[in-house]
């Protein structure tokens, strides 16, 4: 039965997870705005969730012992998620590519994103409850 | 739990920004101090940011990487009353553009504006989550 409610709330919980780390990734563009030569990061969500629900992400970066070898998966990745870096649309002389309102926009969208995440577990625990309690 | 270093990161940028802060203010104060502890006319000082790695995780913070003086020419201003005035009459100012200075004062407390914003959400998104299943 623990294994049912576990199967449950997997979902949402991977979710939850996925946008903390993306909230956290936009909160870091939003710090180094003024950084030179900083590049604005972030994750393709979509993508990531699949990844993190299949058991697909998470791949290891390969040990290259020789210059001849190829790359592996190698780069920045969170929660087997590639970390990619954003299109800039008026590129500043200073090299940093972030833009305040695309980075303000993405935050609001996933903070909010978050909250919905934690509505649907919340609304999942209380059914579970009231399963429980019978009425 | 990306949330919790969020703080870590919006803080230090916040620190830098403060840290900016005082730099344009200690500029904007000496914009007229022809001689100071050394005996020469103030330098006008700027900040370098850098990224800062917080701990192992994918997001990085923000540090004053160095406080560098401005490397344009200074001021010479003719005024053969100044006490600091040289032979011909010429006293040298500090290089401080009060113009630079103001639009760095802007830029800086709007930036800190932005990560207390930031650090706020994730607060609010950090209590929500303490309350699941209440």
């Amino acid at each position: 039965m623990a294994g049912r409610i576990d199967q449950m709330l997997q979902f949402q919980q991977t979710a939850l997870n996925l946008r903390a780390v993306r909230q956290e990734l936009i909160a870091s563009n939003i710090a180094n705005a003024d950084t030179p030569n900083y590049k604005a990061k972030d994750i393709d969500f979509a993508s990531a969730l699949q990844g993190a629900l299949s058991g697909s992400g998470g791949k290891l970066p390969v040990a290259a012992t020789s210059p001849q070898h190829l790359a592996g998966a190698t780069g920045e990745s969170v929660m087997g998620a590639p970390v990619l870096y954003r299109k800039p649309l008026q590129p500043s002389a200073d090299g940093n590519t972030v833009d305040m309102d695309v980075e303000q926009a993405q935050f609001a969208d996933n903070a909010l994103r978050y909250e919905a995440s934690l509505k649907f577990i919340s609304e999942d625990v209380k059914d579970v409850l009231s399963a429980l309690q019978g009425f | 739990m990306s949330l919790f270093n969020i703080f870590n990161i919006a803080g230090s940028a916040m620190t830098a920004q403060s840290q900016r802060l005082n730099v344009v203010a200690s500029n904007l104060a000496n914009v007229d101090s022809a001689t100071g502890p050394d005996g020469k006319p103030y330098r006008a000082k700027q900040v370098v940011f850098s990224t800062t790695p917080i701990a192992g995780q994918a997001g990085e913070g923000v540090q004053v990487a160095a406080v560098v003086e401005d490397s344009s020419p200074m001021k010479v201003v003719y005024d053969p009353q100044h006490p600091m005035a040289n032979a011909q009459g010429y006293v040298t100012l500090p290089n401080v553009n009060p113009v630079d200075e103001m639009v760095n004062m802007i830029s800086a407390s709007r930036s800190y504006q932005n990560n207390v914003d930031v650090m706020n959400t994730s607060k609010n998104l950090l209590i929500k989550t303490l309350t699941i299943g209440q």
